[in-house]
């Protein structure tokens, strides 16, 4: 029987010492016509090799594309010890580290975890992750109205220019405590977030700001200047940033006079495949003082009774199984294999490792939009830096150009039209250090006959 | 079997009432809460100037098992929070009619004379009738 | 014993690296644009170690945890069953990895097929009429599930309806969860035999109620027999029932919750379908919903037309709660579970909740046997069931955390302590079916053993654990005195 490892004569003695003729009669507590009938819709068992079978002949009709998309999540080189180590059973099948005593590894792990996490965005306090990136900017959004106590209004200001996706996760995470999240424009020829478009809420309650850097086209926000205008008008500042990026470009830490309030980011840069979208983590961070309004699990180091030092988790009165109706969140269940994978790869990478990623990607994009816009209709949508993704513009609609290059086995990018009409025909793009020169010239090749062939037709 | 010193006044919610020379009130929780709650690890105590109502949740004591709100026993202003007890939470916990003392109060007028506290026998029955 | 491991960053040396590992350096003309005033100026203090020693380190860690694959962990609510290596070797796949999450559906055709099926084997199973994979973990389903509840109130125009009714032996994620979607918790007690109070449910409900959130088998390890009636009194009432799915393998293949008049449930995948707990997560929590709140569910979903699959987006779900992930949840436990379904089939899917109750049934006859105390003695044991130490607490001094910790020298992981709070020195004990009955009767050796001990040398008990590599830590000072990141002054 599939993992059951029953035998016969073991059901019988069971069955005996339970008192009872048959398993059938430990469900009599239950009404007669609730029962199951059949589970017809249920397609009957596989075995090992032939789950394998029909797997791999899944995989192999999505195929394996040349993939030119960040948007988000990005394919970063993952060293091979990562997925090694982290697919132990020790840490794979362990359950939340309850029984500090028996879970020190996957504690000791996370304390390292919040320590580097700490360190990479300049921050003094991190969590043990949140869901995803996405969940963990609208997480931040509620903390920054429970820290905020000078504030009422629950009004977050959020650029445009933050990630699409993250702005509806908000607004679904966080609209039924009546929060509003109220959109700020962004500079069309520049894709970013001009300060002098806050001006207008002078003098107006605002609880929080938020700032993603780099922004969703790649571009560079002045954060400095936007941080430091928030702080001089009691607004908390929440900063969502790419932590490849964090190697080279300033931590929210230390953005303007003060630094960023909260920091969070999606994890999934730091040793996570790209999986179709998950699992990733999002990782959270604050200043000491807000602590307590910080959501998720978080581990202290402590000592036991023997005066050794060890790790537990701490500050629980904060979280559900505690506080219940007032706790900071819901969250129980986290990422925590991810953060495995995550503290496993930063240690690998070290400083000058994640550096190194960070400039090659950066350098690969620049080498991608550098030879893409040598193709005729083809220009950089923006003026002014970004970082290892950027927006094109094209001289015709974008989706059947990435039609066309997908059936060369070419992702071309992101289609923004959708989300960013305004902008018209512009597609974002992304090269990371994976990709060669040889991949760049193909995907410059590919859109070249196919926008050659688009103006023929 | 915990302490309820006669001189003060309590209520139902585990808090106890000292009136002051100057009219004012200071306001903690009693030996049997802290007793209930275990090992204090936080407390939060409001902020001078803050009004409260009878009843309303004012100041927040966390163990490493519970956290429980403190209601104001009476409505008034707070004049001042325990400044102690943020570095050192377990003042209340050794000392939590003394030193462990959570806020004072300028009561409202009338609030004192008209708010429902107990007798510190009627606060013992109530610890008895909850079996402690 | 298992020794203490120095923390990584004691490893670390400066110009040390695995610098196999990294990328070629482009140099620095490659970052001439990045404005200075937006560059780092003091590189972060992550650690310089080479490849052998960061995977000594964290082999090392690995083996300071316990986990199913190394011991019996009967973490009850927490249905820590045998995950298959198969679920995990074939979700891991190069194509299923490699795949971006906003590739077109042209390329992801194996992988939609997967979750399409899945939808509908979890539609299947729940009984209900629609499911959406995205929520990434069962809270997170609580959430979707509380906010199409809301939402479909709003949409008839029944804007009054605020109220979440729980059971007060619930979990701390449902009160919680109804406060994140903006709603007041009611809480009604259960009765002596662990059953919900039906009058205090009559009392409770009215024009406010939103809904009910239950799981069946309760928290108490025992089903909830008038389950019928709850249905009836909350849905004449106006409000909608919501099921708690972490209890799931108690009942799978034998009722189905949109049978017993659930209008919204949320699965633990990482639960009932095996996927791995990981340290803590990830987890999936999928959303089944009955007709009335189809039309809110979260996005994305996943569509067949004719032989296509495809994501169904606001366009085609135009009154949905919204996004929940960035992407698509947490696609890779999907795939686990997917598998494992599966491998189970039709008739293994029926096995699960049967041996999971044969297994807790035995397990709970047992140590009565032994002479432990049942918290619900006239009930017949779910898939999961508490034994209180209440007696033993008073008789010998020794609590329900002396024998968890003590449990663990034996070399099983302890049962979850001090949930549902209202028993008292309670354990419950979920042994699910994958373990065997050899498995059961040492682990009732185990607890005979450990009660021996508290009557004749409790101290041995009350300090335990004695071959961890760490003991008793100290919870109030890792709160007090909060050291949450490691700093080279602080080093003890
Ligand atoms: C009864 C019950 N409900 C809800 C949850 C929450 O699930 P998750 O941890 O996946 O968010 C759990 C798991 O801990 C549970 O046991």
């Amino acid at each position: 029987m599939a993992f059951i490892p029953h035998t016969e004569a073991d059901v019988a003695a069971m069955l005996a010492t339970i008192g009872v003729a048959g398993i059938e009669d430990l469900f009599d507590e239950i009404p007669a016509d609730l029962r199951v009938k059949s589970l017809a819709g249920v397609p009957p068992e596989l075995n090992e090799m032939q789950i394998g079978r029909l797997m791999t002949e899944r995989a192999r009709a999505d195929g394996a594309p040349l993939a030119f998309i960040g948007a988000g999540a990005y394919e970063h080189h993952i060293p091979a010890a990562v997925w090694a180590i982290s697919t132990r059973g020790e840490f794979y099948s362990a359950y939340t580290p309850y029984q500090a005593e028996a879970s020190q590894g996957t504690l000791q792990l996370i304390y390292e975890f919040q320590t580097m996490i700490a360190r990479l965005t300049g921050m003094e306090v991190a969590n043990a992750s949140m869901y995803d990136g996405a969940s963990a900017t609208a997480e931040a959004a509620l903390m920054a109205v429970r820290a905020n106590r000078k504030s009422k209004s629950a009004r977050i200001l959020v650029p445009t220019t933050l990630h699409p996706h993250y702005r509806r996760v908000a607004v679904t995470t966080a609209a039924n405590q009546g929060l509003k999240f109220e959109e700020l424009p962004y500079c069309t020829a520049e894709g970013v977030t001009p300060s002098a478009s806050l001006a207008r809420y002078d003098g107006q309650d605002i609880t929080a700001l938020v700032i993603q850097q780099p922004n969703f086209f790649g571009r560079l926000e002045d954060v400095d200047a936007l941080t430091d205008w928030a702080h001089a008008r009691a607004i908390l500042v929440i900063a969502v940033v790419n932590p490849t990026s964090l190697a080279l470009l300033k931590p929210p830490g230390e953005w303007g006079t003060r630094g960023a309030d909260i920091a969070v980011g999606e994890g999934q840069p730091l040793g996570v495949p790209l999986c179709s979208g998950g699992p990733y983590f999002g990782f959270m961070t604050t200043r000491m003082e807000y602590v307590r309004q910080m959501p998720g699990r978080i581990v202290g180091r402590t000592l036991d009774t023997a005066g050794r030092a060890g790790f537990a988790l701490t500050l629980q009165a904060r979280e559900q199984h505690i506080r219940r109706a007032k706790a900071t969140s819901n969250i129980c269940t986290n990422q925590g294999l991810l953060v495995t994978a995550a503290t496993i790869y930063m240690s690998l990478m070290g400083a000058r490792g994640l550096a190194r990623t960070a400039a090659a990607a950066h350098a690969r994009t620049r080498e991608l939009v550098a030879g893409l816009t040598r193709v005729p209709g083809v220009h950089l949508a923006f003026s002014g830096p970004y970082f290892h993704e950027a927006v094109l513009q094209l001289d015709r609609p974008v989706a059947p150009v990435l039609k066309s290059l997908s059936n060369r086995g070419i992702l071309g990018g992101l289609d923004l039209s959708g989300y960013f009409p305004e902008l018209g025909d512009a597609l974002l793009v992304c090269a990371t250090e994976t990709k060669t020169s040889a991949d760049i010239d193909r995907y410059r090749a590919g859109l070249s006959e196919v926008m050659q062939a688009a103006r023929a037709a | 079997m915990s302490t309820v010193p006669a001189d003060l006044k309590y209520t139902r919610s585990h808090e106890w009432v000292r009136t002051l020379a100057d009219g004012t009130v200071a306001v903690g929780i009693t030996d049997h809460a802290q007793h209930a709650l275990g090992d204090l690890v936080f407390v939060e105590v409001p902020e001078a100037g803050r009004a409260v109502k009878a009843g309303e949740p004012c100041a927040v004591v966390e163990s490493v098992k519970a956290a429980s709100d403190v209601y104001a026993p009476l409505a008034g202003e707070v004049t001042a929070g325990n400044p102690k007890l943020k570095e050192k939470p377990e003042t209340l916990n050794t000392d939590p009619y003394g030193e462990g003392w959570l806020m004072r109060l300028k009561p409202a007028p009338g609030a004192l004379t008209g708010a429902a506290l107990l007798s510190a026998a009627d606060y013992q029955k109530v610890l008895e009738a909850e079996g402690g | 014993m298992p020794v203490p491991e120095k923390l990584i960053f004691e490893y670390s040396h400066a110009g040390r690296g695995a610098s196999d590992q990294w990328p070629h350096d482009p140099g620095p003309a490659a970052l001439a644009e990045l404005p200075l005033t937006l560059r780092r100026a003091r590189p972060p203090e992550l650690p310089e170690v080479g490849e052998l020693e960061a995977v000594r380190h964290f082999t090392r860690l690995s083996q300071l945890n316990f986990s199913i694959d190394t011991h019996f962990y009967p973490l009850g609510s927490c249905t820590m069953k045998y995950n298959p290596k198969a679920c995990n070797q074939y979700a891991m796949l190069p194509e299923f990895l490699a795949r971006h999450p906003l590739a077109p559906e042209s390329h992801g055709q194996g992988v939609l097929a997967c979750l399409y099926e899945l939808q509908e084997m979890l539609k299947e199973v729940t009984g209900m009429q629609g499911v959406a994979l995205s929520p990434m973990a069962g809270a997170h389903g609580e959430f979707a599930g509380v906010a199409m509840i809301r939402a479909y109130h709003r949409a008839r125009g029944d804007l009054e309806r605020n109220e979440i009714i729980v059971p007060e032996a619930a979990h701390g994620t449902n009160p919680a969860t109804a406060t994140m979607c903006g709603c007041v918790v009611r809480e009604i007690p259960v009765d002596r035999l662990g059953d919900v109070d039906l009058a205090a449910l009559q009392a409770a409900v009215g024009p406010s109620t939103a809904g009910i959130m239950l799981t069946n088998p309760s928290t108490l390890g025992v089903f909830e027999r008038r389950i019928g009636e709850v249905a009836r009194i909350v849905h004449q009432a106006g409000g909608l029932l919501y099921y708690d799915g972490a209890n799931l393998n108690a009942i799978l293949g034998k009722v189905r919750p949109g049978d017993m008049g659930f209008d919204v449930i949320h699965v633990n995948l990482h639960k009932t379908f095996s996927t791995p707990h990981g340290g803590g997560g990830p987890g999936a929590g999928a959303v089944g919903v009955g007709a009335r709140l189809a039309p809110f569910l979260p996005i994305p979903l996943v569509g067949k037309d004719g032989e296509r699959y495809r994501w169904l987006t606001e366009a085609d779900v135009p009154q949905s709660i919204g996004r929940l992930s960035a992407f698509m949840g947490n696609t890779g436990v999907l795939l686990r579970a997917y598998i494992y379904m599966r491998m189970l089939g039709r008739e293994g899917m029926q096995r699960v909740g049967e041996y999971a109750t044969l297994n807790a049934n035995y397990l709970l006859a047992r140590l009565q046997a032994a002479g432990f105390d049942a918290a619900y003695p006239q009930r017949r044991a779910s898939h999961e069931f508490i034994v209180t130490l209440k007696r033993q607490a008073r008789e010998l001094n020794v609590t329900a955390m002396d024998f968890a910790k003590r449990l663990l020298d034996y070399g099983f992981h302890a049962p979850t302590t001090y949930f549902p709070l209202l028993v008292p020195e309670c354990l419950l004990i979920e042994p699910t079916e994958t373990e065997s009955k050899d498995v059961l009767d040492a682990f009732v050796s185990a607890m005979s053993q450990i009660r021996k001990e508290a009557e004749q040398e409790p101290a041995r008990v009350t300090s335990a654990p004695h071959t961890m590599p760490v003991r008793r830590l100290d919870d109030v000072r890792a709160a007090r005195q909060l050291d949450l990141t490691w700093k080279p002054t602080a080093q003890s």
